[in-house]
C-alpha cells in the first residue's frame, strides 16, 4: 500500500484535521462530549492510520517510540502531580480549589491539567501497543 | 430494539463463523452498533469512546494480531455442550438478576437520588464546567480517573515488557549472553 498515491495524498490532507479534531475533543470536553481519553485515542488513531498507509518506519519517525515511552508515565505523573501540588498548597489530594485565587477557577485549571495528563498517557499507550503488535510480524 | 436485534444477529454470526478475519470485522460492526445504542441512551461520551476504542483501535490491534497467526480458527477438539451449558446458566443468572433491577429511567431510582442531583445542581457553581460528565470524571471523581489512568499506564507497561526486547535476544549469539 506504500505506493498508493490516493491513500497517501488523502492521508496528508486528512492528518491536520484529525489532529485538530483530537484537540477539539480535548479542549471542548468541558462543554460537549469528549475529554482526555477520547482525544488520546483519536490522536493515537491518527498515528496508526499514518503507519498503515506510510509504513511503520515512517510512523516511528513521526512519533518515536522513545517519546511514547516517556509519554506513558508522564501523563500519570501530571495527574498525580496536580494532586500533590494541591496538597502542598494546603488543599486535599486532587481538590483543585486551591490552584487559583478562587475555587471555581482552580477547578477549571485542575480539570484542564488532569485531562491533559489522561490524553498524554492514553495516546502514548495506544500508539506504543500498536507499534509493538505491528512490528512483531517482521 | 432494531439495534439490539442487529447486535444479536452479529453475535450469532461471530459464534458461527470460523474465519477470524470476518469475526474481527463483525466485532468492529458490533462496537459501532453498541456506540449507536449509547447515543440512543444519551451517553454520548461513552458512545465516542466505544466507537474510537472498540471499533477503531481494538479492531486494528486484532487485525495486527491476526497477521501473526492463522486466519482460520482451529477445531476446538471437544464437544460444545459443556461451554454452551455454562453460558446458558450464566445468562439465566444474569437475566434473573435483571428482574430485581428498578424500572429503566425512572426518576426516583436509587442511582438518581444518591449523589447525582448534587453533581447536577452544583457543577456549574463549583467548577464552571457545563458538561457534568467532565466535571464528575475529572473533579468529583478524580480518584477514580487517576486510577483509570494508572490502569492504562500499567497495561502499556505490561505490553511493553512482554513484547519488547524479545526480538533482541533471539538473533544475539548465545556465547555473548553467557559471558554477561
Amino acid at each position: 500500500m506504500r505506493l498508493d498515491v490516493i491513500f497517501r495524498a488523502t492521508m496528508k490532507i486528512m492528518m491536520p484535521f484529525i489532529l485538530v479534531f483530537a484537540l477539539y475533543v480535548q479542549f471542548h470536553g468541558d462543554f460537549g462530549p469528549g475529554g482526555g481519553f477520547q482525544a488520546g485515542v483519536i490522536a493515537a488513531a491518527m498515528v496508526i492510520l499514518y503507519a498503515i498507509i506510510f509504513g511503520l518506519d515512517a510512523a516511528k519517525r513521526l512519533a518515536p517510540p522513545r517519546l511514547l515511552e516517556i509519554m506513558i508515565p508522564l501523563g500519570v505523573l501530571i495527574f498525580a502531580g496536580v494532586g500533590a501540588i494541591n496538597m502542598m498548597l494546603g488543599g486535599n489530594f486532587l481538590d483543585y480549589s486551591v490552584l487559583a485565587h478562587d475555587s471555581v477557577h482552580g477547578q477549571e485549571y485542575g480539570i484542564l491539567l488532569v485531562e491533559g495528563g489522561v490524553l498524554i498517557t492514553v495516546a502514548g499507550t495506544m500508539t506504543a501497543i500498536f507499534y509493538l503488535i505491528a512490528g512483531r510480524g517482521r | 430494539m432494531v439495534l439490539l436485534t442487529l447486535m444479536a444477529i452479529i453475535t450469532i454470526g461471530i459464534v458461527r463463523l470460523r474465519n477470524l478475519f470476518a469475526v474481527v470485522i463483525l466485532g468492529g460492526i458490533y462496537s459501532f452498533l453498541m456506540a449507536s445504542v449509547m447515543i440512543v441512551l444519551d451517553a454520548v461520551d461513552v458512545a465516542m469512546t466505544e466507537a474510537s476504542v472498540g471499533a477503531g483501535i481494538s479492531t486494528v490491534l486484532m487485525l495486527g494480531t491476526l497477521y501473526l497467526t492463522k486466519t482460520e480458527e482451529s477445531d476446538p477438539g471437544h464437544s460444545p455442550l459443556l461451554p454452551l451449558f455454562v453460558a446458558v446458566v450464566m445468562a439465566g443468572v444474569l437475566v434473573y438478576a435483571t428482574i430485581d433491577l428498578p424500572p429503566f429511567g425512572l426518576a426516583d431510582n436509587p442511582v438518581h437520588v444518591h449523589v447525582a442531583p448534587r453533581y447536577l445542581d452544583y457543577s456549574i457553581e463549583e467548577t464552571n464546567v457545563p458538561n457534568v460528565v467532565t466535571s464528575v470524571l475529572a473533579s468529583y471523581r478524580g480518584y477514580d480517573t487517576l486510577g483509570e489512568t494508572a490502569v492504562i499506564f500499567t497495561a502499556g507497561i505490561a505490553v511493553l515488557l512482554l513484547l519488547k526486547g524479545r526480538r533482541k535476544l533471539k538473533p544475539g549469539p548465545k556465547r555473548k549472553r553467557i559471558k554477561r
